[in-house]
C-alpha cells in the first residue's frame, strides 16, 4: 500500500526516454494470434498478421472501403460470373510469380483446412466454377447473381501454389511456409508470445517504414498501457478506456482513434409468447405473457436506456450512440435513423400503454470479459430500467458459461457485440433474419426475432448486382428491423490505438492492428 | 483446601477453568487484544451494515452513472456526500466497503472453517488409521492439490452459477486439501509418541484418541496454515473476482471492489481500489493479530 | 521400498484417470468450445462443420474413449486453438514456468528463512516485530493488485526494470542472460511475495518451538555455543515443516502462477492454461492437469522419502 503513495509522488517526475532504432518497431496487441496459417481460424488477431504476410484480392482501405490488393480489378461479366484482373510482376517472398492458378489453388486449399476451429469455407462456397482465362484473369461464377463476392474476396488471402500444396497448418506456424506476398516476411513465431517480421523489399505496394519490427502480444490490459509508460513497447492497440483520460494528458503519448464496425446491443426474447424465463411481476411470479413481445415494451426498454450518459460515463466517450448498425459513412447507413432520444417520461407511458402501469422485474445478462466495459454497462442499463419501473437484477458471466446460454435461449435479455462487415446484409443475414438452417440465416439471431416482410428485403438485395439498388434495399429492410426493435442497439465502439509520440498510425474501422499502418511522425 | 465442598467449587472466585487460564492468557498480549478489538469493531460495521451504510450500493436504484468516479469528499446528486469518493457506477466506497466487508468476512471465514473441519477431520483419519483409508484420503488431496484453483472455481462455479455461497462452496473444495496434508504431517510424528500408544493401551475409543489427545497436539500448525487460509480465501476470492469468477458485481465483495478499481489504477482514480484494499489489509491484520498469539496460547509445546 | 513405489505408483494411475475424465466432464458442463471459437458471422453449416472436425459431434463417453485409445500411444489430442499436439504446446512453455517458479522459491527461502530465523530467536525484539507485521502483508495483498503495483513502480515510474514479457534466452533459460534475468526479476518477487511470509512463519514457529524442546535445552546445558545450538540442533529439526510446505508450494507456484504470468505477460504454461480455460481448449487443459498432477505425485512422493529421511520418527508405509 506504501508503494502507491511513492508512485503517485513520482507519477510525471520522471521521463521516459527509450532507446528507439529508427527502422524498427516494437508493437504489442490485446489478443492473441492463434496461428500464421491465414486460412486456420477466422479471428481479427490472425488476420491482422496475415494482412501484414499475405494479400488479398480485393485489399480494404482504414474505412473498409474495397481497393484493388492483388486483382487490379473486377467487374460481372455475365449475371453469375466475376472476373478478376490480376497485377503482374508479384512475386512471393521466396520468389515465386503470382498467377491465376495460385488464386484457384487458394480456393481449393481454403475448405479443407483440418482441425479448423472456424474457416473461411463460407467465402468460398457460393463460387460454383473456377476459370483460368489467362494466367493473370480468373472468372468466378456463382449460382445465380452474387453481389457479394468481391466482399468475399476481402477476407481470403492468396497463397502459393507452388509451395502451400501440400503445407500444414503447423508448417506456417514454424514459419517455414509463411511466405506470401505481403509487405512483411515472418522472422520467427513464438505462439501466443511474439512475431518477429522483416521488411519485403520487394512488396509491390507502398513500402512500409520499418526493417524490423517486433509483434508482441499483452493480453492484460493494464500491464499492455503500463509497457507503453515504460518504453518497453512503441505500440498497443485495444487502449483500456479507465486509461484514456490519463494517456491524453501524458505528452509522450499520441493516440490514434476511429469509429470502428462494431455495436454493442441487447439482445431480447422474442419467441416465447408465455413467460420468458428472467421475467416475472413485481412479486417474483411468472407474468401469463412474455412482455417483450409488445413493440411498445421493447421501444420503452430502449427509450430509457441513456446511451449518451453510458458513452461518457462509463465508455469514456470511446464510442457513439447509435440506434442502427453502422456509423455514417459506411455503405447502406440509414439516414435519418439518429440514436433513441432518451425519454424516461415517455418509456412509462409507453409502458402503461401496453399494460404495465407498474412495470415488472427482468434480469439482464450479459458477459464481463468480452467487450469493453461489458460488465459496467449491463450495470448502468439496470440502474436506468429500474429508474422507468422495470426493477432489473444484472448478472454478468464469463463468455465462455455466457455464451452457450444465450445460443441455447436461455435468457429474457442480454448484451452482446457484433462486428459488421460494411454491407448491410451482413447483420441482416446473421442477427435479424430468421434462423434457418437450410439457409445458413440467422446463425447470430440468439434473440430469434423473425419479420417475414425483412426476410423478403434480403433475399431481393442479395440479388441484386447494382451497389446503389443494393443499398436502397438494404436501408428499407434495416429501417424497418430496428424501428420493429428487434434488437436495442446501445453504441457503436471507437477503436483507440496508442503510441510514442514519434510515431503516426493509420487508423482503421477493422480494428487490424498492422505494422505496414504505423509511420514515424513527421 | 482440603476443607472446600465440592458444592463450593463452581462458585470459588480463583477458580482455574481450562477456558478461563485461555482468556487471560490471551488477555495478556496488548497486541491480540487490540487485534480482537479491530476485528470486533470490523465485524460490528459489517453487521450494521445497512443501518449505518450511507447507501444500500446493492440497490440499483439507489446508484447514479452520473455520479461515477467523484473523488473523496465530493457530493453526489443524490445529496450524500462520498467521503471516500464513488466507484465507476456512482456507488459510493463507504458504503460499498461495508457491505463488501459482510461478503469478504463470509467467504474468507466461512470457506475456512468449513475446509478446515472437514481437512482436518480426513487428515487425522488419514494418520490413525493408515492402510487403506490413508491412501484413499491422500490420493484424493493429490487429486485436490494438483487442481489449479481457477480451474476447479470455473467448473464448480459453472455448475452452480455466480452466488456468494457458490464461492464459499468452490473455496472449501479448493482448500480442505491443505489441512488435511498439514494435520496428517504432524499426526504422523505424534501418533508414534508414547501418549498415544498409551492411550491405545488404555483401550479408548477412537474418537476419543483422535479429538482429544490427537488433535490438540496437531494444533499449532493448523492454526498457522488456518489463520494464513482466512488471509488466503479471502485474496482468493478477490482474485477470483479479478478474473471475472467471483461474486455477482452487483454485489462487490472487497476483493472485487478492488479488483474493479484495478483498471483505474494507471489514470490516479487511486480510490477505488485503494480504501477497500486499507479495509482488506487492516481484517487480514487483525485476523493475523489474533491468530498468532493464539497459537502460542494453545501450543501445548510452548507451556512451561 | 520397491513395493511402496509400486502401489503408489498405482494409485497415481487412479488419480490420472479421475482426473481426466472430471476435466472431460468439467469442460463439457462449462459450455461449447465451437461457441467460443467460431467467428460470429459464421453460419450453421460452417458450425456443424467446425464440431465436427473438433470431434465433438460424438456423445462425450466416445470422445473420451478415443482420447483414452490415443493417451495410451502417447498422444494427448491437439489443441483445438492452434492445432498443434497439445503436450509439445505445455512442453514448450514448460521451462519459462519452471524458471519463474523456481526463481520464486529461491527468492522466498533466501529472503524467508533468515528473517524466519530472526523472528523466532528474538522474538520480542522490534525487528521481529516488524518482520511479522510485514509477513502478514505479503499473503494479504492479492497478487495481481502487488503486480501492477511492481510494475508502475520500477518499470513505469523508476524504469529501473522491464514490464512485461520474457527477455533472450540461452539454450532456452532466460536466467542466463542479463537481459532475461532482468525480465525475470519482477513477476519472480510477485510469485515469490506469498512465499516469504509463508516461510517466515513456518521458520519462526519451528524456532520458537524447538528452543523450548529438551534436547535444545540440554543442549545449552551442555555449554554448546548458541550458534552451533541454533545452526545444527534448531535448524535440522524445523526443516521438516519448512521442507514439507515447500515442497508442496513448488507444485502449487507451478499451478498458481496464472495471475503473475498473465499480469507480466510472461509466456509459460500458467498464461497457456487460462488462455485456454478462456477459450475451452479442452486437450490443452486435459494434458496440462495431467502434467500438473504427475508433477505432484512426483513432489509429494520425493517429500514423504524426505520425511523419513530427515525424520526416522516417520516410517513409510508398506516399509514395516
Amino acid at each position: 500500500m506504501a508503494w502507491k503513495g511513492v508512485a503517485l509522488a513520482l507519477a510525471g517526475a520522471i521521463g521516459l526516454s527509450a532507446p528507439v532504432s529508427a527502422q524498427s518497431l516494437t508493437m504489442a496487441v490485446g489478443a492473441p494470434v492463434t496461428s500464421l496459417d491465414p486460412h486456420f481460424h477466422q479471428l481479427s488477431p490472425n488476420n491482422a498478421v496475415a494482412g501484414m504476410v499475405f494479400d488479398r484480392l480485393v485489399n480494404t482501405d482504414g474505412q473498409a472501403r474495397q481497393v484493388p490488393g492483388l486483382a487490379e480489378s473486377w467487374s460481372t461479366v455475365a449475371p453469375d460470373t466475376w472476373e478478376f484482373k490480376l497485377r503482374r510482376g508479384v512475386r512471393f517472398h521466396n520468389g515465386n510469380e503470382f498467377t491465376a492458378e495460385d488464386v484457384a489453388f487458394t480456393f481449393r486449399r481454403v475448405p479443407n483446412v483440418p482441425n479448423s476451429p472456424s474457416s473461411f469455407t463460407a467465402f468460398v462456397r457460393p463460387i460454383r466454377e473456377v476459370q483460368v482465362v489467362d494466367s493473370h484473369t480468373i472468372r468466378l461464377r456463382t449460382d445465380g447473381p452474387y453481389p457479394l463476392l468481391p466482399q468475399d474476396m476481402t477476407n481470403i488471402y492468396i497463397l502459393d501454389r507452388e509451395t502451400h500444396e501440400n503445407a500444414t497448418t503447423e508448417d506456417f506456424n514454424s514459419g517455414r511456409a509463411a511466405v506470401g506476398t505481403g509487405p512483411f516476411r515472418v522472422v520467427t513465431h513464438r505462439l501466443g508470445d511474439r512475431i518477429e517480421f522483416e521488411r519485403n523489399d520487394e512488396y509491390f505496394g507502398d513500402k512500409p517504414h520499418w526493417q524490423r519490427v517486433n509483434y508482441r502480444m499483452i493480453v492484460n490490459d493494464s500491464a499492455r498501457t503500463a509497457a507503453l509508460l515504460a518504453g518497453d513497447v512503441e505500440f498497443i492497440d485495444q487502449v483500456p478506456t479507465a486509461d484514456l483520460s490519463r494517456l491524453r494528458r501524458d505528452d509522450r503519448v499520441h493516440m490514434s482513434e476511429v469509429t470502428g464496425l462494431r455495436i454493442i446491443y441487447l439482445s431480447l426474447d422474442h419467441p416465447r409468447e408465455e413467460a420468458s424465463p428472467f421475467i416475472t411481476d413485481n412479486n417474483g411470479q411468472p407474468l401469463p405473457r412474455n412482455p417483450l413481445r409488445d413493440v411498445r415494451v421493447r421501444r420503452a426498454l430502449s427509450m430509457a436506456i441513456d446511451r449518451q450518459a453510458i458513452v461518457d460515463r462509463v465508455m469514456e466517450g470511446a464510442a457513439t450512440p447509435s440506434g442502427q448498425f453502422f456509423p455514417p459513412g459506411i455503405f447502406s447507413y440509414v439516414p435519418d435513423l439518429p440514436a433513441p432520444r432518451f425519454d424516461a417520461e415517455g418509456a412509462r407511458r409507453l409502458l402503461a400503454e401496453a399494460g404495465f402501469p407498474q412495470g415488472f422485474r427482468i434480469t439482464l445478462h450479459g458477459p464481463n470479459d468480452r467487450y469493453p466495459n461489458d460488465g459496467r454497462i449491463i450495470q448502468a442499463i439496470g440502474q436506468m430500467w429500474t429508474r422507468i419501473g422495470v426493477r432489473t437484477a444484472v448478472e454478468a458471466q464469463p463468455w465462455t458459461t455466457f455464451v452457450a446460454r444465450a445460443g441455447r435461449q436461455e435468457f429474457s435479455a442480454f448484451l452482446i457485440g457484433w462486428g459488421s462487415n460494411p454491407e448491410g446484409s451482413h447483420p441482416l443475414r446473421n442477427l435479424i433474419a430468421t434462423f434457418d438452417r437450410d439457409r445458413g440465416w440467422g446463425a447470430s439471431n440468439r434473440g430469434r426475432y423473425s419479420n417475414p416482410q425483412v426476410d423478403a428485403l434480403l433475399t431481393e438485395a442479395l440479388r441484386t448486382i447494382n451497389d446503389g439498388e443494393r443499398e436502397q434495399i438494404l436501408i428499407r429492410g434495416q429501417r424497418m428491423a430496428l424501428e420493429d426493435v428487434a434488437i436495442i442497439p446501445l453504441h457503436i465502439q471507437t477503436n483507440i490505438w496508442a503510441m510514442r509520440r514519434h510515431l503516426r498510425h493509420e487508423s482503421r474501422a477493422d480494428e487490424l492492428s498492422r505494422a505496414q499502418d504505423v509511420k514515424p511522425a513527421r | 483446601m482440603s476443607d472446600v465442598t465440592l458444592d463450593k467449587a463452581p462458585v470459588a472466585p480463583r477458580e482455574e477453568t481450562p477456558f478461563r487460564r485461555f482468556v487471560s492468557e490471551f488477555m495478556s498480549s496488548k497486541i491480540a487484544v487490540g487485534g480482537l478489538l479491530v476485528f470486533l469493531v470490523i465485524v460490528v460495521v459489517a453487521l450494521l451494515a445497512p443501518w449505518i451504510a450511507p447507501q444500500n450500493p446493492y440497490d440499483l436504484g439507489q446508484i447514479d452513472i452520473m455520479d461515477g468516479r467523484l473523488e473523496p469528499g465530493e457530493v453526489g446528486a443524490s445529496g450524500i456526500t462520498h467521503w471516500l469518493g464513488t466507484d465507476d457506477q456512482g456507488r459510493d466506497m463507504l458504503s460499498g466497503i461495508m457491505y463488501g466487508l459482510r461478503i469478504s468476512l463470509t467467504v474468507g471465514a466461512g470457506s475456512a472453517l468449513i475446509a478446515c473441519l472437514v481437512g482436518a477431520s480426513l487428515g487425522l483419519l488419514a494418520a490413525y488409521a493408515g492402510g487403506r483409508t490413508d491412501t484413499v484420503i491422500m490420493r484424493l488431496v493429490d487429486l485436490q492439490l494438483s487442481f489449479p484453483t481457477i480451474l476447479a472455481a470455473l467448473m464448480i462455479l459453472a455448475f452452480l452459477g455466480k452466488g456468494i455461497m457458490n464461492v464459499v462452496i468452490a473455496l472449501v473444495i479448493v482448500e480442505w486439501a491443505y489441512y488435511a496434508r498439514t494435520v496428517r504431517g504432524s499426526a504422523l510424528v505424534e501418533r508414534r509418541r508414547e501418549y498415544i500408544e498409551a492411550a491405545q493401551c488404555l483401550a479408548l475409543p477412537t474418537r476419543r484418541i483422535l479429538f482429544r489427545h490427537l488433535l490438540p497436539n496437531c494444533l499449532p500448525p493448523l492454526i498457522v496454515v488456518g489463520t494464513i487460509q482466512v488471509a488466503r480465501a479471502i485474496a482468493l476470492e478477490a482474485t477470483l473476482s479479478f478474473l471475472g469468477l467471483g461474486v455477482p458485481i452487483t454485489e462487490p465483495s472487497l476483493g472485487l471492489l478492488i479488483a474493479n478499481g484495478y483498471e483505474y489504477m494507471l489514470s490516479g482514480k487511486y480510490w477505488i481500489s485503494f480504501y477497500p484494499g486499507v479495509a482488506l489489509l487492516v481484517t487480514i491484520v487483525s485476523i493475523n493479530l489474533m491468530g498468532d498469539h493464539l497459537r502460542d496460547v494453545l501450543n501445548p509445546r510452548l507451556k512451561k | 521400498m520397491t513395493v511402496y513405489l509400486l502401489r503408489r505408483l498405482l494409485q497415481s494411475l487412479l488419480v490420472l484417470v479421475a482426473m481426466s475424465v472430471i476435466v472431460f466432464v468439467g469442460v463439457y458442463a462449462v459450455g461449447d468450445p465451437v461457441e467460443i471459437l467460431i467467428s460470429p458471422d459464421a453460419d450453421q453449416f460452417e458450425r456443424e462443420r467446425a464440431i465436427r472436425a473438433l470431434g465433438l459431434d460424438l456423445p462425450l463417453w466416445q470422445q473420451y474413449l478415443v482420447f483414452v485409445k490415443n493417451a495410451l500411444q502417447g498422444d494427448l489430442g491437439r489443441s483445438f486453438v492452434f492445432s498443434e499436439p497439445a503436450l509439445q504446446l505445455i512442453l514448450q512453455k514448460m521451462p519459462a514456468t519452471m524458471e519463474l517458479a523456481f526463481g520464486a522459491m529461491f527468492i522466498s527461502i533466501l529472503i524467508g528463512l533468515p528473517l524466519g530465523l530472526y523472528a523466532g530467536l528474538k522474538p520480542e525484539s522490534p525487528g521481529a516485530k516488524v518482520i511479522m507485521a510485514g509477513s502478514i502483508l505479503g499473503f494479504s495483498l492479492p497478487t495481481f493488485w502487488v503486480g501492477l503495483m511492481l510494475i508502475m513502480v520500477f518499470a513505469v515510474q523508476l524504469g529501473w526494470l522491464p514490464s512485461t514479457g520474457r527477455g533472450e534466452t540461452l539454450y532456452g533459460w532466460s536466467f542466463l542472460t542479463a537481459n532475461g534475468l532482468s525480465h525475470l526479476l519482477l513477476p519472480a518477487i510477485n510469485l515469490a511475495l506469498f512465499k516469504i511470509s509463508l516461510v517466515i512463519r513456518l521458520t519462526r514457529s519451528g524456532v520458537r518451538e524447538t528452543m523450548l524442546m529438551d534436547y535444545v535445552k540440554f543442549a545449552r546445558a551442555k555449554g554448546l555455543s548458541p550458534a552451533r545450538v541454533t545452526y545444527v540442533h534448531v535448524f535440522k529439526n524445523i526443516l521438516i515443516p519448512v521442507v514439507t510446505v515447500v515442497g508442496l508450494e513448488l507444485g502449487s507456484t507451478i499451478a498458481f502462477s496464472v495471475v503473475t504470468e498473465s499480469v507480466f505477460a510472461w509466456p509459460g504454461m500458467g498464461k497457456l492454461i487460462i488462455d485456454s480455460i478462456n477459450v475451452l481448449d479442452r486437450p490443452v487443459i486435459v494434458a496440462y492437469l495431467l502434467i500438473i498432477v504427475l508433477m505432484f505425485i512426483v513432489i509429494n512422493l520425493v517429500v514423504d522419502i524426505l520425511y523419513s529421511v530427515l525424520d526416522p520418527r516417520v516410517r513409510l508405509e508398506g516399509q514395516a
